[in-house]
């Protein structure tokens, strides 16, 4: 499988007030294009800063991070906005829904970023939630959806677009087991029926056995490999 | 105009706070327009004499000071002189002292100058007749029930009859109507014999009010103004000619700079409105600030989310100043019915709407570009992350 994730010798360090804290330390990871990652480790070990960095949310201190060829850490706050809309889904812990909007316009809001009319968006929208099994809510706001429906709708704003990965943070966090195994279940379908490359942070180890395979995150550094298609060095 | 339904949504997030706000730019807006007009009402116009088919010949020194009958035949005699009226303030209220009637003692020859008044021949003639007669606009007829030979005594808050009493009786002669395009209040007028005034009142001087020029050319205005004024010149009663429009205005200056007054009062307004709104919309944006970092981050760029915030503070201006305009579009004949003609507010025309816009567009901006920098500038994992 072609690489679609070239991180190399990549650090990431903050400054809260006079002290810099090194989130990240030297990771170089490749991720092949249609894996399925789940990146794990406890608490301030620099998961979720490595999917921003994947993302396109944050840029590294140093190193690089090359994606479909493209060097993303060069590039300028407006350039890497059209890059993730072109490029990134994201699904949240908190599904991270605009409450006043529908099921359905939600859905459509990366697709106001592209040239489609407005009856081609509504389409595409009401597709990407058939695919999640949404279809009959679609006129529902957030608030009017549990848990779980929620979650499917934000994967559905996450794939209407058609991005070339979807990276997750804690997405079954906040909900229960059922909805989280419905929501994984739904991530496997996108990665295998779809070829989707997915990239999830989790804490559960039960939502990591859903991933093809595993990395392990300690003190800001790869520390284990499983399964052996990612390679963390 | 993709973008639309994320600002209404916006917007309509928190209903109640954005209905107060609304409300507030409402009602700023409404004084806007309704000052505005009182403005225009009081600015009389333009200095320029020519093209005005009628002139207005009053004291240079103060409206209250009268001007000497002997001028009518003097004024009447410089060529480009169609006709010649004079008239006087009487004051009069009917009834009770709320009941304010615009009346006003005028000779016989006014009614030649007054092209408005649509009246006839018969009424005329009686008129001229009737020594206590009187001459009511329709409006004023209808207001009060009035009918053609009904006795109707009117009580003058300036001048007391020889014998003291203010109260005058008259009867009403006629009833007019106005053409179409007289202004607003011009049937509300009561109009009395001079005469009948000028002999009946303990301090009748044969002196009157102001006289009324009929041209037969506007084109002479101007001469004809400065021929009129050349008359009194280093006299007692030196005359100033000027537009009936420019006349109306003098009378409210002498309630002081109106213009000063209104721009203080319209700044205050707007003022507190900026303080309001910008808090409202800072509050607003503070709160949505999760959503502001979800947009950035499946694409919206920095410039997207300035002009999602921004478009919200204008369009919010927009509607509820649209709207205040639009009230004032309608209390201000409502004003001049109410006042039984005393005020007399211009429609707002396309300048003030022009100069509302401007304002709402402005404001907007001011009070929307802090929290729209704030959006723009905000860091997505920060903001993600709830820091």
């Amino acid at each position: 499988m072609a690489v679609l994730v070239e991180i190399r010798d990549v650090s990431k360090v903050y400054e809260r007030g006079r002290q810099k804290v090194e989130v990240l330390h030297h990771v170089n990871l490749d991720i092949a294009e249609g894996d399925f990652l789940a990146l794990m480790g406890p608490s301030g070990s620099g998961k979720t800063t490595l999917l921003n960095l994947i993302g396109g949310l944050d840029s590294p201190t140093d190193g690089s991070i090359t994606i479909g060829g493209e060097r993303i850490d060069r590039l300028g706050e407006g350039a890497l906005a059209k890059w993730r809309a072109a490029n990134v889904g994201f699904i949240f812990q908190f599904y991270n829904l605009l409450p006043m909007l529908s099921a359905q316009k939600n859905v459509e809001l990366p697709l106001l970023l592209t040239h489609l009319s407005g009856a081609q968006r509504r389409q595409n929208a009401a597709i990407a939630l058939q695919l999640v099994g949404l279809a009959d809510r679609a006129s529902h706001k957030p608030t009017e959806l549990s848990g779980g429906q929620q979650q499917r709708v934000a994967i559905a704003r996450a794939i209407v677009s058609d991005p070339r990965f979807l990276v997750c943070d804690e997405p079954t966090g906040d909900l229960d087991r059922q909805s989280a195994e419905e929501v994984l279940g739904l991530l496997q379908m996108l990665n295998r029926e779809h070829g989707k490359t997915i990239i999830m942070v989790t804490h559960d180890p039960r939502a990591a056995e859903h991933a093809r395979q595993t990395l392990h995150l300690d003190k800001g550094t790869l520390v284990e490999e499983q399964q052996g298609l990612a390679v963390g060095h | 105009m993709k973008y639309l339904h994320l600002v209404i949504a916006a917007l309509t997030r928190r209903k109640a706070r954005t209905a107060f706000t609304l409300v507030s730019i409402i009602a700023a807006f409404l004084l806007f327009g309704l000052l505005n007009a009182v403005r225009v009402a009081f600015s009389g116009g333009s200095d320029t004499l020519a093209g005005n088919e009628r002139l207005v010949v009053a004291s240079r020194f103060s409206i209250m000071t009268g001007l000497p009958q002997s001028l009518q035949a003097r004024i009447a005699a410089i060529p480009g002189v169609k006709a010649v009226g004079h008239q006087n303030w009487f004051g009069g209220v009917y009834q009770d002292p709320k009941n304010f009637v615009l009346s006003f003692a005028v000779d016989e020859n006014y009614l030649d100058t007054n092209p408005d008044i649509v009246l006839t021949p018969e009424q005329r003639k009686a008129f001229a007749e009737t020594r206590d007669g009187a001459l009511v606009g329709k409006a004023l007829a209808e207001r009060y029930g009035w009918k053609v030979g009904q006795k109707v005594p009117l009580i003058s808050q300036i001048f007391p009859r020889k014998d003291g009493d203010m109260t005058w009786p008259f009867t009403i002669v006629g009833i007019y109507d106005v053409t179409p395009d007289a202004p607003n209040g011009a049937d509300q007028m009561f109009f009395l014999h001079w005469k009948y005034f000028d002999e009946g009142n303990q301090y009748g001087q044969h002196e009157v009010g102001w006289y009324v020029v009929q041209l037969s050319d506007p084109a002479d205005a101007d001469r004809v103004a400065q021929a009129i004024d050349a008359l009194s010149a280093n006299s007692d009663h030196e005359t100033k000619t000027q537009t009936a429009n420019a006349f109306n205005a003098s009378f409210a200056k002498q309630l002081g700079n109106i213009g000063l007054i209104v721009t203080a009062i319209v700044g205050a307004v707007f003022f507190t409105l900026i303080l309001l709104t910008g808090n409202t919309m800072a509050q607003a944006v503070r709160e949505r600030i999760p959503e502001l970092a979800v947009l950035k981050t499946i694409g919206f760029s920095n410039r997207s989310v300035l002009g999602l915030v921004l478009a919200e503070a204008v369009l919010m201006l927009l509607v509820g100043g649209i709207l205040g305009m639009l009230l004032a579009t309608a209390v201000v004949p409502a004003l001049g019915k109410g006042s039984g003609g005393m005020i007399q507010l211009p429609q707002l025309g396309i300048r003030d709407w022009i100069e509302g816009l401007v304002l709402m567009i402005l404001i907007g901006v001011v009070v929307g570009v802090l929290p729209a920098l704030r959006g723009m500038r905000l860091r997505i994992v920060d903001a993600l992350a709830g820091r």
